[in-house]
């Protein structure tokens, strides 16, 4: 009570007194991004499995025995994952930067090694360091070299400061694994209206490292069932409750719950056992013996019904809620209160849960399918061992059996790289979404995968079941943007085709963890998410400690009370991670104290604690995947950080852990966020608030946070721009001159924009910008404007304006083959009369590949390569022909340019492969000046194609001469309502004049008013309207015209790389028919519509050929 | 002044818009008002006043003629006056970081101090000759500054790490050397930057200048930039006085209202309605809105010529009108 003794104290002004603002606490940002955020939880998940996660992995699978030689064994004792080498030959490895790597189509990747101990014959023998795989390493993670290097050094290794890392470099391509995200495991979940029926259920999605299952409670004729996949039909649930060993009905029903209406829904659960005639576990036992469906045990002793069912529901069902020493009690209270939650629904005094909702989801990362891919590769590793041993040891020998000369290192590093690098990888589906049929039973780990294959045919289950998707794709290196954007990007398991709206549409839930803007438009919109700037996503924590504290609060174990206790309405059930740990008559009290356990930092600030009033339960979690983001924490009305600890962050003194660490910062996850009262501006605090609001502008992502004044657009334009702004041409990185991509645009003079935001300052958005600010009229001009054309400026093309490079790579490698033939590359063909090489040639130096600065046209030869004709069989040496052995034939293989304009060469790189051939990489360059029907952008999702070109003296001018770069039509405006664009064009306007950056961060940023007080300082009309002559009459316009510079982009889709007609060409072999693309040349069908304008012109004859 | 003659030669500003843009002195528009064109009343009102010149800029005021006429000198200032200018590059060898296109885009755009009337224009498909081409050489290769020691600043660290338009070098082509003196022709700025080096790289280039006009390209373009607006007139309708007078100066650019002290009222006078931008802040204020007329005047061209530096802007002006009489000439004779 002293908080109020201290309000008696304070004077009445003071209390009065509005909270101070604190100035400037988007500083924390920055602070914060420095040690979390963007792409910090790849990489974060990467180090976690790499330094913890794989140690686990090994611990548990950590022995190998053999059948065969009782004697013999292999212990791993540790296992390390190394830093990124290179093998060249006889176990010489060098390091490797990840730049050469993508060069020399290589996979950055480090040694796996482990410390064995095993028997040979009678000796027991210790090495230490021995690899067994190797691991591809994630840029930016502790094992890559680039780790805490400055940007000097990032110099000198060829890579750019700015790039954010979190990706995997594999065979010379940059992979990103993309954020997968699924309903948490371990919890139940209560839908209404679900199956044909629509009937009530609760489901619980077990995951445990053995093992991943289903398991229901329904209804079904007012009587509750229990379904799993393993149960050929739905158990009653008081026969599974007498299975587990509650043979008392008072039991049951104490332990679900004795108020008046639950009491009532259970009796026909119990009648319904009684007529089964199941009175005991022994019983109850064989009735679900009966049910269970076969598992194909191969080998072993056949076991009794009785037994099948109690393995049953000791592994399989709940498989997450621990048995121990077949004491069910834990799952029968578990699944006591499965039924109780479906009873409380179906009462309709509880709402079901929503699966949308974002507490009841979690993100898995790269470091979690790693870790699941390594598990699974490591345990077919060591029964691959086990296999050889087995095998080998009862052979007489001569040497003794020596299992590390069995140990193949390829395996495992085959598997991880494929993984990554094919498009594909493999992904957990969650088992039980599909109906159950045989396909979704779960195997037994090591023992049957080839089991399986053999009996089935044509399906292989590993431990779980495995489903390929594009879970890994390639890093769009487009612009800088691009490639933020898709580290940022989060994939949903949502099936695409379904139509359903609750999955894509935006959940509440969801504020400030994902951006509201960014996704994409169509089939995968709103499944496809990107997450806000300051979100952050947890990893596992041990559970053991909190565990320890949560008994130490007074949280009574659930195996010293009765069911009656449990269900009493004087106490609330405390659930870790999805288990139910206990019950906590003052959850006020344990809640409390375990915030401020976290806020002092005893234990980590990422468990989350809240307390659903509903279930009455509290819920702590410690587990990984859930988003989470900092907030000021407030007390008695006032924040907690003030304006000097932002002074002392400024001076450096500070860093965001600092702030956790004092506690004047926390993190909160979404469970968590529905528990407090967060005010979003000072303004708002109030007695009962708890947290306020860094920066308001975070709740965007990357992608959002480039537009200014995005909370003055109609959102669809906001989303449109986050799709555009990844295909804006610009600048990639630091390093992109030296990089040799497929594809790359650059443009020749990228600006900064001159309204910028506070995202684009954190992102150095300005550093490396993909844009120009062009100086627009907005006006109609000559008809070649309407439906979002452009205008453009002659004189500004000439002077540079969207003028931009592209980039293409060809690669080749000249192989040896087989039979020790070759590929060769010869030198270019000399015309007999002139001696000067033939055209097709003439771009080729004497070694037979183009040189660099060399114009090239279409046809021209790259790389004049030549091929045996013969590769597979040995050359034969013709018995008729005596003589010197002839080398063997060889045919023209050239690598040709092929594009309608010309490039020119501007690098060659000849190295070689892992596979020790020769590789060849050529990049072309074009440059290119904007052209009629090329596209751009605003920062506003309004795109246009160029419509016109006219020259300057056409254009028309301001007063002072200006004339504009760009004209837009204003039809432009009214419908899509972008008032976002116009308050860019004062304040550009005003920017220049005043010669500073104006800020259009959303929900703040400079006010309309100053930028309009400042352009009438400098003589301009208020609102940004000038009086502009006509260039062509060189009278004034009857209107004033708005003018002023805006952030324009160039996007990557131009009529170059488009345009297409043709009149004869190639046909199709087969059919004769013209073949079918632009890049075949193809055929372009005059339909039947074309055919009728035609006709109706009176050019039937035209048709008729 | 009545109304007609006020639609008839002048524009008039609103809050929203601008009236009477286009010009009506056609024969027979007015009733009372013969608009026939006649060259003694056209040489009695038409005057030219200079009112500024340096090297680079010119101001005058053309008074007295058609906005056609006017426009079509700004017009050909901008696009026809021809201007040597770099038109082919021959890259011997660059190493540096810009690419050979943008290196040849950024060198077509410097301008280049040489008379155009000097030369002639190059026929497509001949060789560069003495009378239509001037070359240049620029060969830089970027060193290491062995004496520059403990420091990051790349100016002192290297040699030659930027390129600009002082080593642009004049080769005189046969003959040239006779016409012209070292100096004569030269990039009009030494200090534009063309590229950064670091040690090691090396440009070496030969590039070739012809006439042109800006019609083909912005780099021929003799002019940075040509305009004119129209006079501006301010009437005030009645008298403001006092604060309102105040209110009134600030609405416009300095020095375009003046306050007056006339027994101790402060009166507001249009002192020089040409300084004003029309920036049009008075119809922000309701309570001066109806106070006052904006008007510009129709044939009072304010023209403001700002030369590249290749040629004065006076004779630049004297080109263009000769190129107009030229064009005429060509009409007449065809």
């Amino acid at each position: 009570m002293d908080d109020i003794e201290d309000i008696m104290r304070m004077d009445k002004e003071k209390l009065a007194a509005p909270i101070k603002t604190i100035e400037e606490k988007w500083k924390l940002l920055p602070a914060f991004l420095k040690v979390k955020g963007l792409v910090k939880q790849h990489i974060d998940s990467f180090n976690f499995f790499i330094n913890v996660e794989i140690k686990n992995i090994m611990k548990a699978n950590d022995k190998i025995l053999s059948d065969a030689d009782p004697n013999f064994y292999m212990k791993y004792l540790n296992i390390y994952v190394g830093m990124p080498d290179v093998e060249e030959g006889f176990n010489i490895t060098k390091p490797i930067s990840p730049h050469e790597c993508r060069l020399r189509d290589m996979t950055y990747s480090a040694p796996i090694t482990v410390d064995i101990e095993y028997t040979r014959g009678n000796q027991r023998i210790v090495r230490n360091n021995l690899p067994i795989g190797r691991m591809p390493i994630m840029l930016r993670s502790s094992n890559c070299v680039l780790n805490g290097k400055s940007p000097a050094e990032m110099a000198k290794l060829n890579e750019c400061p700015m790039d954010p890392g979190g990706y995997f470099i594999t065979r010379g391509t940059e992979k990103v694994i993309l954020i997968q995200e699924q309903l948490s495991k371990n919890r139940m979940i209560v839908d209404t209206d679900t199956g044909r029926n629509r009937s009530i259920e609760c489901s619980v999605t077990s995951s445990t490292h053995e093992r991943k299952s289903k398991t229901y409670v329904s209804t079904k004729h007012e009587k509750f069932y229990l379904r799993h996949n393993t149960f050929t039909e739905d158990i009653p649930v008081a026969i599974a409750f007498k299975a587990m060993g509650m043979e008392c009905d008072q039991e049951i029903v104490q332990m679900i719950g004795s108020e008046e209406e639950i009491l009532t829904s259970v009796a026909p659960c119990l009648e319904e056992c009684h007529r089964a005639q199941v009175f005991t576990q022994l019983q109850a036992l064989q009735y679900i013996g009966q049910r269970v469906r076969q598992r194909r045990v191969w080998g072993g002793s056949k076991k009794t019904k009785v037994d099948e069912a109690r393995e049953a529901l000791h592994d399989i069902v709940l498989a997450h809620v621990p048995v121990v020493e077949w004491n069910f009690k834990l799952k029968a209270a578990y699944l006591a209160l499965m039924v109780r939650r479906v009873i409380l629904a179906k009462g309709e005094q509880v709402k079901g849960d929503d699966r949308d909702y974002y507490g009841n989801k979690r993100l898995e990362l790269a470091g979690q399918l790693l870790s699941l891919l390594f598990e699974d590769l490591f345990k077919k590793f060591n029964s691959e061992l086990k296999r050889i041993a087995d095998m080998t040891i009862p052979k007489p020998r001569a040497a003794q059996f020596d299992i590390i000369k069995h140990m193949r290192q390829d395996q495992i590093t085959n598997g991880l790289v494929n993984a990554i690098s094919t498009l594909v990888a493999m992904r957990v589906m969650s088992i039980l979404m599909s109906p159950p049929s045989p396909l979704s039973v779960s195997v037994k780990p090591g023992t049957s995968s080839k089991t399986n294959a053999i009996s089935t045919g044509n399906w292989s289950i590993k431990r779980f079941k495995m489903e390929r998707a594009g879970v890994t794709q390639v890093l769009s290196r487009l612009s800088f943007i691009s490639a933020l954007g898709m580290m940022t990007r989060i994939s949903s398991q949502f099936e695409k085709t379904r139509k359903v709206s609750g999955p894509r549409s935006l959940q509440p839930s969801q504020w400030g963890m994902l951006c509201p803007s960014d996704t994409p438009e169509g089939e995968a919109c709103g499944l496809v998410k990107n997450l806000a700037l300051m979100t952050h996503i947890t990893t596992d924590m041990e559970e053991d400690p909190i565990i320890r504290l949560a008994f130490n609060l007074g949280v009574e174990d659930i195996q010293l009370l009765s069911g009656e206790e449990m269900t009493s309405s004087r106490v609330y059930l405390v659930f870790l991670n999805g288990n139910i740990l206990g019950v906590i008559r003052d959850h006020k009290k344990l809640v409390r104290t375990f915030r401020l356990m976290r806020r002092s930092g005893y234990i980590s600030e990422f468990v989350s604690v809240c307390t659903n009033h509903t279930h009455k339960c509290v819920y702590i979690s410690t587990d990984g995947g859930r988003l989470c983001r900092p907030y000021i924490i407030v007390q008695k009305g006032q924040p907690l950080v003030k304006q000097r600890h932002i002074e002392e962050l400024t001076q450096g003194f500070r860093s965001f852990d600092d702030f956790l660490k004092e506690g004047l910062v926390e993190y909160l996850d979404v469970n968590e966020e529905n528990d407090c009262m967060i005010s979003l501006y000072e303004s708002g605090i109030t007695r009962e608030t708890t947290h306020l609001e860094i920066e308001p502008f975070t709740i965007l992502g990357v992608c959002a946070g480039l537009i200014p004044y995005p909370h003055h657009n109609q959102s669809p334009r906001n989303t449109y721009q986050c799709a555009m702004g990844k295909q804006a041409m610009g600048t990639i990185g630091y390093n992109q001159r030296n990089r040799i991509d497929t594809l790359m645009y650059l443009l020749c003079y990228p600006q900064a924009p001159l309204v910028k935001s506070k995202t684009i300052e954190l992102i150095h958005f300005d550093k490396l910008p993909a844009g120009q600010n062009a100086t627009v009229a907005v006006m109609s001009f000559s008809g070649y404007d309407i439906e979002d054309a452009l205008v453009l400026n002659k004189a500004s093309l000439d002077r540079g304006f969207g003028r931009c490079l592209v980039y293409r790579k060809q690669a080749c490698t000249l192989k040896r083959y087989t039979n020790q033939s070759f590929d060769k590359v010869m030198g270019p063909m000399v015309d007999a009369s002139t001696h000067k090489p033939i055209w097709k040639h003439e771009a080729l130096d004497s070694d037979g590949i183009c040189s660099p600065g060399e114009r090239m046209e279409n046809r021209q030869v790259l790389v004049n390569k030549w091929m045996p004709t013969v590769t597979m069989n040995p050359i034969q040496q013709s018995p008729t022909t005596q003589g010197p052995p002839q080398g063997p034939e060889y045919r023209e293989v050239p690598i040709t340019y092929k594009g309608a304009e010309a490039c020119y060469i501007e690098k060659v790189l000849i190295s070689s492969n892992p596979e020790e051939a020769f590789l060849i990489k050529i990049l072309q360059r074009q440059t290119r000046r904007p052209e009629i029907g090329d596209k751009f952008s605003s920062r506003h999702g309004q795109k246009g194609v160029c419509g016109l070109i006219v020259p300057q003296e056409d254009m028309p001018f301001t007063d002072l001469g200006i004339c504009p770069d760009i004209i837009m039509n204003p039809h432009g405006y009214p419908s899509r309502m972008t008032v976002g664009k116009l308050m860019e064009l004062l304040g550009s306007k005003a920017g220049v004049l005043e010669g500073k950056f104006h800020y259009g961060t959303a929900f703040g940023g400079d006010k309309v008013c100053d930028l309009s007080e400042d352009l009438v300082k400098h003589g301009f009309n208020y609102l940004g309207k000038d009086f502009v002559t006509s260039g062509i009459t060189g009278e004034p316009l009857e209107a004033y015209i708005f003018f002023g510079p805006i952030y324009y982009q160039k996007l990557k889709h131009m009529v170059l790389d488009k345009m297409h007609a043709r009149a004869k060409g190639p046909r199709a072999v087969l059919t004769r028919q013209p073949t079918e693309g632009r890049s075949r040349d193809g055929g372009l069908r005059l339909g039947e519509m074309e055919r009728d304008c035609l006709i109706g012109y009176g050019a039937r004859q035209v048709y008729q050929t | 002044m009545n109304i007609s003659e006020d639609t008839r030669t002048r524009v008039t500003l609103n809050e929203h818009g601008v009236d009477n843009v286009h010009s009506t002195d056609f024969p027979g528009e007015y009733p009372d008002f013969d608009d026939a064109w006649d060259f003694k009343k056209f040489k009695k009102n038409f005057r030219i006043d200079m009112i500024k010149m340096n090297d680079d800029e010119l101001e005058f005021d053309m008074v007295g003629i058609d906005a056609a006429i006017a426009n079509a000198f700004r017009r050909i200032l901008l696009a026809e006056v021809p201007t040597m200018a770099i038109e082919k590059v021959h890259i011997y060898n660059n190493t540096s970081i810009i690419q050979d296109e943008v290196l040849a885009h950024r060198l077509g755009l410097i301008p280049i101090k040489a008379d155009p009337r000097l030369f002639e224009y190059k026929s497509e498909g001949e060789d560069f000759s003495p009378e239509d081409t001037i070359i240049f050489q620029l060969k830089v290769k970027c060193t290491k500054n062995s004496q520059a020691k403990d420091t990051t600043d790349p100016d002192e660290m290297y040699k030659d790490h930027k390129v600009t338009t002082k080593h642009l070098k004049w080769i005189p082509m046969k003959g040239q050397d006779t016409i012209f003196k070292e100096g004569d022709l030269r990039p009009v700025n030494d200090d534009i930057l063309i590229a950064k080096l670091r040690p090691g790289q090396e440009i070496d280039i030969r590039v070739f200048c012809n006439k042109g006009i800006g019609k083909d390209h912005a780099k021929f373009s003799p002019v940075a930039t040509a305009s004119y607006r129209l006079l501006p007139e301010i009437y005030l309708k009645s008298p403001v006085t006092g604060a309102l007078a105040e209110k009134l100066q600030s609405c416009f650019s300095p020095g375009v209202i003046v306050i007056d002290t006339e027994n101790g009222n402060k009166v507001a006078r249009v002192a020089n309605a040409r300084k004003d931008t029309c920036s049009r802040e008075v119809f922000r204020h309701d309570n001066l809105k109806d106070l006052v007329e904006l008007k510009k005047v129709r044939d009072h061209f304010i023209f403001s010529v700002e030369s590249t530096g290749i040629l004065p802007p006076d004779i630049l002006v004297e080109e263009a009108i000769k190129v107009l009489m030229k064009k005429c000439q060509d009409f007449i004779l065809n």
